[in-house]
């Protein structure tokens, strides 16, 4: 498999742009590219959560699901986001979907193949928490914000 | 800043008639007037400040002054109905008679900016505030190496002046990002909140050159303020509006007191270092 090209991506891509050069073609191994079209679900609730997405072009709606209504959209990722964590922590299912709103192109990193990877190598796998974590917790806190429904009292 | 009553109102206290010369519906819930003097004088007001709104016979209330400060005939205001008076004055109608004191409070000091890029959030009806000032960038745009406007809302109905908006997205040197809390599948733009939006404005420009206007909900300026912190932009080049209960608007009752301002009379605008020791203390 060529991984050359996928190493040179990851390391344009925040997350992983201070990892060295070894750390990057061994998780180049589990990368490929994937097209979506636009519209298309890239994953349901309840899917196996057995990739992460790295958006190198297009947008995506992460959006939960309500009976008898349509899906509310709670969250738009761009070029440079990250989609899908799930991979990481059991039971590995994706909590939310996600749809491609255009055309999108990214990197998906098989998430077996990660956990594979850092257990064997707890260096590898520290690293790569430690690198993920920051973008989680900046998830976390504009979640947060979001909950609190901040403009619905506003005034002028 | 403080800024006096325009020299025709001998009594601050003491409304000036203005005739509702427009009034229509912009978002659920909010409406705009457009006001002219029945004495047919000028009036004056700088980007930022607030009028005192007299609903003849339901009361008055404190509203920021919405329009563009170049035009010297009238007055813009937009307010929610979350009160009496507030729902009397998005109820009023054309050729309704308003009382009007002001234009009270400290303002947006866009034009010591020139040579800077004018970074404007706006949160919800923070924006109606904001646009005077944005208004007097766009007038003067060469005068500034940026401008750009960062704006959340709760949804896409709730989005404030869409259109308008939308008309400056358009311009080539207007940078323009909109993003909402939630969506129903169709919106094709951004769902997320406004600090999300600020990492990636930011990212890769000079925050040495940015001068910062924040109004929206308090915890917003608040999160918005770190952000902008973290990237490198100075307390003393980000302006905030706050909001309190204000009823004389001359510092002379006390209900806007904060630490040891009236925001009446000291802000609404201030300088965040200026008042940064005060801001996340809830006793204040």
């Amino acid at each position: 498999m060529q991984t050359h090209g996928f190493e040179e991506i990851l390391s344009r891509h925040p997350v992983f742009a201070g990892f060295d050069g070894a750390t990057l073609a061994l998780l180049a191994g589990c990368a490929r590219n994937e097209h979506v079209n636009a519209g298309a679900i890239i994953y349901f609730e309840g899917d196996p959560a057995d990739r992460m997405y790295l958006i190198r072009h297009g947008d995506v709606a992460v959006e939960i699901g309500t009976p008898e209504r349509d899906p509310i959209i709670v969250e738009t990722l761009h070029p440079d986001d990250i989609l899908g964590w799930s991979w990481m922590v059991p039971p590995y299912r994706h909590m939310s979907q996600a749809r491609a709103t255009t055309d999108l192109r990214v990197v998906s990193l098989d998430g077996a193949c990660l956990r594979r990877k850092c257990d064997d190598n707890p260096a590898l796998g520290y690293m790569m928490f430690k690198h993920l974590l920051p973008h989680m917790a900046q998830r976390v806190r504009a979640l947060r914000l979001q909950v609190l429904d901040l403009y619905g009292t506003a005034s002028s | 800043m403080t800024v006096q009553p325009a020299s025709h109102a001998a009594d601050p206290m003491v409304p000036r008639r203005f005739r509702v010369d427009r009034a229509w519906s912009e978002i659920d819930g909010v409406a705009s007037i457009e006001l002219r003097p029945i004495d047919g004088g000028p009036v004056a007001f700088k980007p930022g400040q607030f009028n005192m709104l007299y609903a003849f016979g339901v009361g008055e209330i404190a509203v920021s002054i919405s329009g563009d400060a170049a035009q010297r005939d009238r007055l813009v205001h937009t307010t929610r109905a979350v009160g009496a008076v507030s729902r009397a004055i998005t109820q009023l109608n054309e050729g309704d008679m308003v009382g009007v004191r002001g234009p009270f409070g400290s303002a947006w000091p866009i034009a010591g900016q020139t040579g800077r890029h004018a970074g404007f959030v706006a949160g919800g009806l923070g924006l109606a505030p904001l646009r005077p000032a944005i208004y007097h960038v766009l007038a003067n745009r060469s005068d500034y190496a940026g401008l750009t406007l960062i704006y959340g809302a709760r949804s896409p109905q709730d989005l404030l002046y869409a259109d308008e908006v939308a008309r400056w997205k358009s311009r080539f040197d207007v940078e323009v990002e909109v993003t909402v809390d939630h969506a129903a599948p169709g919106w094709t733009g951004r769902v997320g909140v406004v600090t999300t939006v600020m990492d990636r404005a930011l990212a890769g420009g000079d925050p040495a050159l940015i001068s910062a206007f924040l109004c929206g909900p308090e915890i917003m300026m608040r999160y918005g303020v770190m952000t902008l912190e973290a990237a490198g932009v100075g307390l003393d080049r980000i302006w905030v509006s706050l909001e309190r209960n204000m009823k004389c608007a001359i510092g002379f009752c006390g209900h806007c007191q904060f630490g040891p301002t009236f925001v009446c009379r000291d802000g609404p605008v201030y300088r965040h270092d200026q008042i940064a020791h005060l801001i996340n203390k809830s006793e204040v």
